[in-house]
């Protein structure tokens, strides 16, 4: 087979790799998910996850971790959050913030 | 359930939908780059549909690597949306035959991430959270990678129009009211920590992989009901 072939083989491997990783998920027995540790862990993977993501997404480019101008962007964002803005309005001036500081030169 | 509830979480999904696919652009153009062509590259984000996945097996590839390393770092990488199904499965359920089969393929992070922060109390916000951001994400996310695919280098850095930091801006928006309590701060805190801590040293999405496992000692003791966040 040629190198292009191998690649689509890839391709469609990945995907029925990925798509039958999120179902095993779905598919969990019922009784799991009636245990109340599991229901406890379950709603601190929430937080867990979420602040991990904004970490990650606020200080990593690639592997490293820098401050740039998503560390302003995400403080205004925790200010807004703080005054009760709604969802939209924190989503957009946290870009805001971030654009203007990149297109004055910094982060 | 009030109508009220329901327009703001379709606000939050459409704007996650948004700022998630704006990123397919950078896909599409970075895997034509690494050597993949168009069809191939709209495959991926068809099939595997899972950003940090995709990314990365483009990744392998665009150093040198073969298909076969691509295969099982993509699927590595992945493994934290079956997670994402454990946390959904009580949400969605009952569910079974294509509807299933549907809700898996769009169990990402934005999915799960703007389904579990609509209240507890109130299941359809949750599913239409689920639904609408998946949907929305899957969407746009395709459209956008089709679009960059065939731009290829002539498109901008989306880091230039700060949708990197939309999108911590819109996790910290989400997780932001469920730290009422103290035990959930310390977890939010703990768990920032070690991902950042573990970037550096692990590829990338094992880090927040990892930072479920403070989830797990948290939960795993016995604090009282009303630490327990929603």
């Amino acid at each position: 087979m040629s190198a292009y072939a191998w690649m689509w083989v890839a391709i469609v491997a990945a995907g029925l790799l990925s798509w039958a990783t999120k179902l095993a998920g779905h598919a969990v027995p019922e009784a799991w998910l009636e245990n109340p540790r599991v229901h406890r862990i379950a709603a601190f993977v929430t937080v867990a996850l979420l602040s991990a993501l904004v970490g990650v997404q606020t200080f990593a480019s690639g592997r490293t971790l820098v401050v740039d101008a998503r560390l302003a962007a995400i403080a205004v964002a925790a200010v807004l959050l703080w005054r009760r803005a709604p969802f939209i309005v924190v989503v957009a001036v946290a870009a805001a913030v971030a654009a203007g500081l990149r297109a004055l030169g910094w982060g | 359930m009030t109508r009220r509830r329901l327009d703001a979480t379709r606000q939050q999904a459409l704007s996650v939908s948004l700022a998630t696919g704006a990123y397919g652009l950078s896909f599409g153009a970075l895997s034509v780059a690494a050597g993949l062509d168009v069809w191939q590259t709209c495959a991926l984000s068809l099939l595997v549909f899972s950003g940090g996945s995709q990314f990365a097996f483009i990744g392998v590839i665009g150093a040198g690597g073969n298909p076969f390393s691509a295969v099982a770092t993509s699927t590595f990488l992945g493994l934290r949306n079956g997670f994402y199904g454990v946390g959904l499965a009580p949400v969605l359920r009952p569910m079974h035959g294509w509807r299933r089969a549907a809700a898996a393929q769009v169990t990402i992070d934005e999915s799960t991430a703007v389904a579990l922060a609509q209240p507890a109390e109130d299941p359809d916000a949750r599913r239409t959270g689920f639904w609408w951001t998946g949907a929305g994400v899957f969407v746009a996310w395709n459209a956008i990678t089709l679009l960059g695919a065939l731009l290829g280098s002539r498109i901008g850095d989306p880091r230039d129009w700060g949708l990197d930091a939309a999108a911590a801006a819109a996790f910290l928006a989400l997780v932001w009211p469920r730290l009422a309590h103290r035990r959930a701060q310390a977890v939010a805190a703990a768990s920032s920590v070690l991902a950042l801590a573990l970037t550096p040293v692990v590829p990338a999405g094992l880090p927040v992989l990892a930072a479920a496992t403070v989830a797990i000692v948290a939960g795993w003791g016995h604090p009282r009901p009303e630490e327990v966040p929603e």
